[in-house]
């Protein structure tokens, strides 16, 4: 049933909770102390990949997102309670105060009086009009237009409001809008490629902190804005500071050199002894990461359902998580994270048994052969697994693998490569046989995955979308379209639980766990929080401070 | 001495190429690509990929790149990073400083230090003093780079938290004291081994030198020890020395590149390493070439030194 109504209700509910992730505990630092009346100190921040995108609509990594978030500001943005909170807008737009219209097909938009870009020119609403068009841009290279694409008749009606109308109902547009920064019309507007301007190198934004410096190769050193339109920022500068090896980056954070060590967080062998400093704050921070073990359907065995059962039961997932992780990540049988408004938690548990996984393909005709391992119309059951190499728990974690499913009968290699290798034609165009990954599936933080799981989102068979694992399924189809069209919250929650039904029941994965990062901050530092509905656990930086 | 120089000039120029068409060979073959990393972690889907590809010109044929990325270099237009889009030649002038302040560093003290070093082994044969220089040369030479970095790290930083674990500058400060203190380290680790290459060399060449026909001469005249060592042999045991500085660049550029990572030090080595790691062709491609032409330069100026300090040599 597709419900086009929306009620006021509905639609107060939605906004109030797009993304939520309502149980994901929040290591919020609770005021040790007042923010300083005065701007004061400086973090530096430590991370594992350099960012080297400055304009926030072209393609960028989370390490970029965690700079775009300090330089600009989106119309509204999701807090790590799962709120949907206005920033650059005046008010989030619902059918309630007459933002949306009833069938979600027009927005009005209302912007926070003002508000001036970092050069002190007015932002008004022909920067969001710009900012739309400019995704919109075929010679653009946008990131993504997913929903941008549908923006119809985008009209400025004044400086401070702004309508458009939905070529079709969108209902994650919410979400992608929580994550899309806004850019000047009056600088980027005036270059003659958007794509090479100046202004990607020397970004102005409206964001609490202004551009400062960069130092390719090694460090970014962002200002305070003094006319910034929300609270804060506390501190005078902010540096990320680029360390491309992970023990290093663990290094300086124990000798006191970097005051935040985050995205790529501590590596699990380390986390024992960072756990005995002093004046340091370790935190595992649950991510909306899902590690998986991917099967390409297309692979001859892997479309015999029994094998992917099989395979599960043969998988000792517990044995994974303590031996490797030291228990931190959440077993899982979802791709939704746990907390998630959307998640399913009556999904049927994962059991290790491999007694039965033999017997399940002894009945589907799998039989041993000379060398224990299965063979079936002459064709032995045996993969290959692939991951970025050098990745040291996911290497450890496909020996544990290999060692299960040769129990059952089945014979797993390794063939690991380079990320810049895995992760091309390899993984896009389903050339591998398995892949060990972790991936966020959600859109923004809304639980549409119509790019995932959808027939026309196959890249190798012509799809523009994600769907890597070539999963065809009419049902799923139907409910991926439905979903993106309804708006009554309830009702979301059915379809998107009946899709993590499906894709658990068909095991189009082998779900693993919910990936938990270990992320250290200095004890003095307060405000950081984590949010699992933004990439970066720097969103909030303007509200960090140093206390005393 | 014109005409060797033509000549010279000319090999380089076909050898550059050759270094030319197979970097940017295997780079065109390497599987994967500037994208792909990319589209891993922010999501983006097949078609925006394939979008981008376009826009870049990574779908035209080998030789199409290949000579378009060759005639825009020649005419000095060396391209701009896939990453960040900044240009080339500007990306690498920002880390090309900051490499080259350690190897100049790193060789001075090297040269001034393993030459006293091999002098002394030279002078003071089979003494205790030269088994166990030849030790330590021996050991420093077959320790990989990174252990020492990581020891002196653990050692300085960890253990008796004198000197920084890493980094250029404490950020604030961008005082010549700061940049020295954060140097002491790296230095230390690239210019061990370089000490032991040049100590091993001076030993060596005094060794030849000092059992010369003329030396034995001086000798026979009277001539004390120290004036031997001081203006007789080390001219002339010097003389090889000078190949070292050119030849050794590579090693250096190597032995940097390590350091550099160990180390957080934001020179070229690591941003080669990291461009490689990114597929960002252009970058790769750019130092590639500006690092063969410094080996060949060096390896020139090596020859035309020697020939400077010794007019025994001819050119042709």
């Amino acid at each position: 049933m597709i419900h086009h109504k929306l009620s006021k209700r509905d639609f107060l509910k939605l906004s109030a909770s797009a993304g939520t992730l309502l149980a994901a505990p929040a290591w919020a630092q609770q005021g040790a102390s007042a923010p300083p009346a005065a701007p004061r100190g400086q973090v530096v921040a430590g991370i594992s990949q350099e960012p080297t995108v400055f304009n926030p609509l072209m393609p960028g990594s989370e390490v970029d997102q965690g700079v775009w978030w300090q330089l600009f500001s989106t119309l509204w943005f999701i807090d790590a309670q799962g709120n949907t909170v206005a920033d650059l807008a005046r008010e989030v737009p619902s059918v309630a105060n007459g933002g949306l219209s009833a069938d979600g097909l027009v927005w009005k938009v209302k912007l926070k009086p003002g508000v001036t870009w970092h050069d002190g020119k007015p932002f008004t609403a022909r920067d969001v009009k710009y900012t739309l068009d400019l995704i919109n841009n075929p010679a653009f290279r946008a990131r993504n237009r997913v929903g941008h694409s549908l923006v119809r008749d985008i009209t400025v009606v004044a400086d401070d409001e702004i309508h458009w109308r939905m070529e079709s109902s969108f209902t994650p547009y919410m979400s992608v809008l929580s994550q899309t920064f806004m850019v000047p019309e009056h600088i980027l507007g005036a270059a003659a490629d958007p794509n090479t301007a100046p202004y990607n190198q020397a970004p102005v934004g409206t964001g609490p902190f202004r551009w400062g410096a960069r130092r390719a190769g090694d460090h970014i050193q962002l200002d305070r804005n003094p006319a910034y339109h929300g609270q804060g920022p506390y501190l005078l500068r902010v540096i990320f500071k680029y360390i491309p090896d992970q023990t290093m980056l663990y290094t300086q954070f124990r000798s006191g050199q970097i005051d935040y060590l985050g995205l790529s967080g501590i590596q699990p062998s380390f986390e024992q002894e960072a756990a005995k400093l002093r004046g340091v704050r370790i935190m595992p921070v649950p991510t909306p990461f899902i590690e998986h073990v991917a099967l390409n359907l297309g692979f001859g065995p892997f479309a015999d359902k029994s094998v992917r059962e099989a395979l599960y039961l043969g998988m000792n997932k517990e044995a994974r998580i303590q031996a490797i992780y030291q228990g931190r990540p959440l077993p899982t049988e979802s791709y939704v994270p746990k907390g998630h408004w959307a998640y399913n938690d009556a999904l049927p548990a994962h059991r290790h048994d491999p007694k039965a996984a033999r017997a399940l393909l002894d009945a589907a005709g799998w039989v041993p052969g000379s060398d224990g391992i299965r063979v079936k119309n002459g064709q032995r059951l045996a993969f290959s697994n692939s991951t970025t190499a050098g990745a040291q728990a996911r290497e450890q974690s496909q020996q544990l693998l290999m060692q299960d499913w040769r129990q059952i009968g089945v014979e797993m290699t390794i063939e690991n490569m380079p990320a810049a290798v895995i992760w091309g034609n390899f993984w896009q165009k389903s050339q591998y046989q398995s892949v060990m990954v972790a991936s966020n599936f959600l859109q923004g933080s809304d639980p549409d995955v119509t790019a995932r799981f959808s027939s026309a989102s196959i890249p190798a068979k012509g799809g523009s979308g994600l769907n890597t694992y070539q999963y065809q399924n009419p049902e799923m189809d139907q409910l991926l379209a439905q979903g993106t069209r309804e708006f009554n919250l309830d009702e979301r929650k059915r379809i998107y639980h009946r899709i993590q039904e499906i894709v658990r029941g068909d095991l189009v994965l082998l779900p693993v766990s919910q990936t938990v990062i270990i992320e250290a901050v200095k004890e003095k530092l307060v405000g950081y929080e984590n949010n699992i509905n933004s990439s970066s656990n720097c969103w909030n930086m303007r509200s960090w401070y140093w206390a005393g | 001495m014109t005409q060797y120089l033509l000549k010279r000039g000319g090999q380089s120029l076909v050898l550059l190429l050759l270094v030319s068409l197979i970097g940017f060979g295997i780079l065109y073959l390497s599987p994967g690509g500037p994208l792909s990393q990319l589209a891993q972690s922010s999501n983006m889907a097949q078609e925006d990929i394939d979008r981008l590809t376009r826009s870049m010109g990574l779908d035209r044929p080998f030789l199409i790149q290949y000579a378009d990325w060759l005639l825009r270099m020649v005419r000095g237009d060396w391209g701009a990073s896939y990453r960040d889009g900044i240009g080339v030649l500007a990306t690498i002038g920002s880390h090309i400083g900051a490499t080259l302040s350690l190897m100049a560093v790193s060789t001075v003290i090297a040269a001034l230090l393993g030459g006293v070093i091999g002098i002394w082994g030279a002078v003071r044969r089979h003494s205790l003093m030269d088994a166990l220089s030849s030790v330590g040369a021996m050991i420093a030479l077959s320790i990989p780079t990174f252990w020492f970095g990581l020891m002196a790290i653990y050692l300085f930083s960890i253990k008796l938290g004198w000197l920084p674990a890493g980094n250029q500058q404490t950020f604030g400060d961008g005082s010549f004291l700061d940049l020295a203190h954060h140097m002491i380290a790296p230095v230390m680790v690239l210019a061990l081994v370089e000490t032991a290459v040049w100590a091993r060399f001076m030993r060596s060449s005094m060794i030849e030198t000092l059992e010369q026909d003329y030396i034995r001469t001086a000798r026979a005249k009277g001539v004390g020890g120290r004036a031997i060592i001081v203006s007789h042999a080390l001219r002339n045991a010097l003389l090889p020395m000078i190949t070292l500085v050119g030849l050794q660049f590579p090693t250096l550029l190597g032995g940097a590149l390590i350091t550099e990572t160990v180390f957080s030090w934001p020179g070229m080595g690591r941003l080669f390493f990291d461009s490689l790691e990114y597929r960002d062709y252009p970058v790769v491609m750019g130092i590639l070439m500006l690092s063969a032409i410094m080996v060949m330069l060096g390896s020139l100026l090596a020859d035309v030194l020697y020939a400077i300090a010794d007019p025994r040599i001819r050119m042709d």
